[in-house]
């Protein structure tokens, strides 16, 4: 059976069996994988720690007609166990890993959503920024790898320069006073300008946006997602704010 | 395929966790060759398993009354709660004759992806037990997982300000009977987080 080795970011686990686990990995070169650790629920297991949600693995799989078989992982980075030990930051990185698993396939590589995840994943365990903000940085830049770049300053219908005031969602971000389609919102320029910024990963200013903004930019966030989605994040309801 | 009730005994033992379709017809031709004392038995358990068994009113564990045995007894210290996320572990610890406390059935671990929140769990339960102010530690026995380990964070910081309330985790490590090179650096990891003294050198 042919073999192969790949790093990976666990992305999800299912119990199988007594002792067994689906892992859903999304491979560095190969894109989502399933696969099957056997034995990782025992204690005795020589892998079954590296093989948690939010952990990089180096894995050595063989493959299957429907499942491959893990038969090696090595630590790479640990992110999993340092986000576990903080909240809000363990909610963040569900998301995260939730739409990173509906927006690649199998089989198909990613390596920007990779690479992106895993530098999510290491900015959440390093705890330097609000763990919010990590996450709306990712979703709007999953979403653009994805192919839904959302505009935060020219019209997303005519592409006028902006600035502008009004945000429509189907229309992907904001909209000149011209195309301004019913149902489009008004957020504060402050908020627009967190969007912006948490799309370019300025982090000097989003660090310093206030409470407020932040709140109403994570709304249009997590409505920007749902909107292109096909099936809904459950994880998003069980997201938890920084105090 | 097979006609009647044979099939329907092989598609009701296939839906069991654990169970394929090869296996829940290996059972269900054993128990066609079975003495049928022992199916009438098999079958008395099942109904009775539906009919006698319930959850424990106070800590969630199973029980045949409204309250579990280790509820009722009352040699059990009720100044430690011990939570678990289900039933099956309660059974593990009481293996070990360790902990001579109470316990504390959550129905499972916080998992954003899987759709479980704090309010699917027994975590009110839990909260509504720390009132009377008699309990003193609670020990958090969630699995050593990355859910287990969001679990245990999450009530450390939902118990924090109750006074008089310790809030202890147990501890993680390398298994008896190993070897250390084989350890993985997230337990081995742990196992340093948690070092113990064995000693502390010549005083005075």
């Amino acid at each position: 059976m042919p073999t192969y080795r790949d790093a990976a970011i666990v992305l999800r686990t299912y119990k199988l069996g007594e002792a067994d686990r689906i892992v859903i990995l999304l491979g560095r070169t190969r894109g989502r994988i399933r696969a099957v650790a056997k034995g990782v629920r025992r204690t005795s297991s020589k892998f079954g720690a590296r093989l948690e949600p939010g952990m990089v693995v180096d894995v050595q799989c063989y493959e299957g007609r429907n499942l491959d078989t893990i038969t090696q992982a090595d630590g790479l980075a640990p992110y999993g166990e340092a986000i576990s030990h903080d909240y809000p930051s363990y909610t963040s990185a569900s998301v995260m890993l939730e739409t990173c698993e509906q927006l690649t396939e199998e089989g198909a590589p990613a390596l920007q959503h990779f690479r992106l995840l895993a530098g999510g994943l290491a900015a959440l365990a390093a705890a330097e920024h609000d763990p919010r903000l990590v996450l709306d940085s990712y979703l709007l830049r999953a979403l653009a790898i994805a192919g839904w770049r959302a505009s935060f300053a020219d019209c997303a219908r005519c592409g006028m320069t902006g600035p502008h005031r009004a945000f429509h969602v189907p229309s992907g971000g904001v909209v000149c006073p011209v195309c301004r389609p019913p149902g489009s919102t008004a957020p504060a320029p402050e908020t627009l300008a967190l969007l912006s910024a948490l799309f370019t990963s300025d982090w000097s200013v989003a660090d310093a946006s206030q409470r407020r903004h932040r709140s109403e930019a994570s709304g249009m966030v997590a409505a920007y997602l749902q909107w292109h989605l096909e099936r809904g994040v459950r994880s998003l309801r069980h997201l938890e704010r920084t105090p | 395929m097979y006609e009647g009730v044979v099939q329907d005994l092989i598609d009701e033992l296939g839906r069991l966790p654990g169970v394929g379709p090869k296996g829940a017809q290996r059972m269900a031709f054993h128990l066609l060759a079975a003495d049928p004392e022992d199916i009438t038995r098999l079958a008395e358990a099942l109904l009775q398993i539906r009919e006698k068994v319930r959850f424990c009113e106070v800590c969630g564990n199973v029980a045949e009354a409204e309250r579990c045995r280790i509820c009722l007894d009352d040699r059990r210290d009720p100044s430690m709660i011990c939570v678990v996320e289900q039933s099956q572990d309660v059974a593990a610890i009481e293996r070990t004759r360790e902990f001579r406390g109470r316990y504390h059935v959550l129905g499972g671990a916080i998992n954003p992806i899987g759709g479980v929140g704090p309010e699917d769990l027994r975590v009110r339960e839990l909260v509504a037990r720390l009132a009377d102010g008699e309990v003193a530690e609670v020990i958090i026995a969630t699995d050593p997982n990355l859910e287990g380990e969001a679990t245990a964070t999450y009530l450390a910081r939902l118990l924090a300000p109750y006074d008089g309330v310790r809030v202890s985790r147990l501890a993680s490590g390398l298994p008896v009977g190993g070897d250390l090179e084989y350890a993985d650096e997230v337990t081995l990891g742990r196992a340093f987080e948690g070092r113990r003294m064995i000693s502390t050198g010549p005083t005075g």
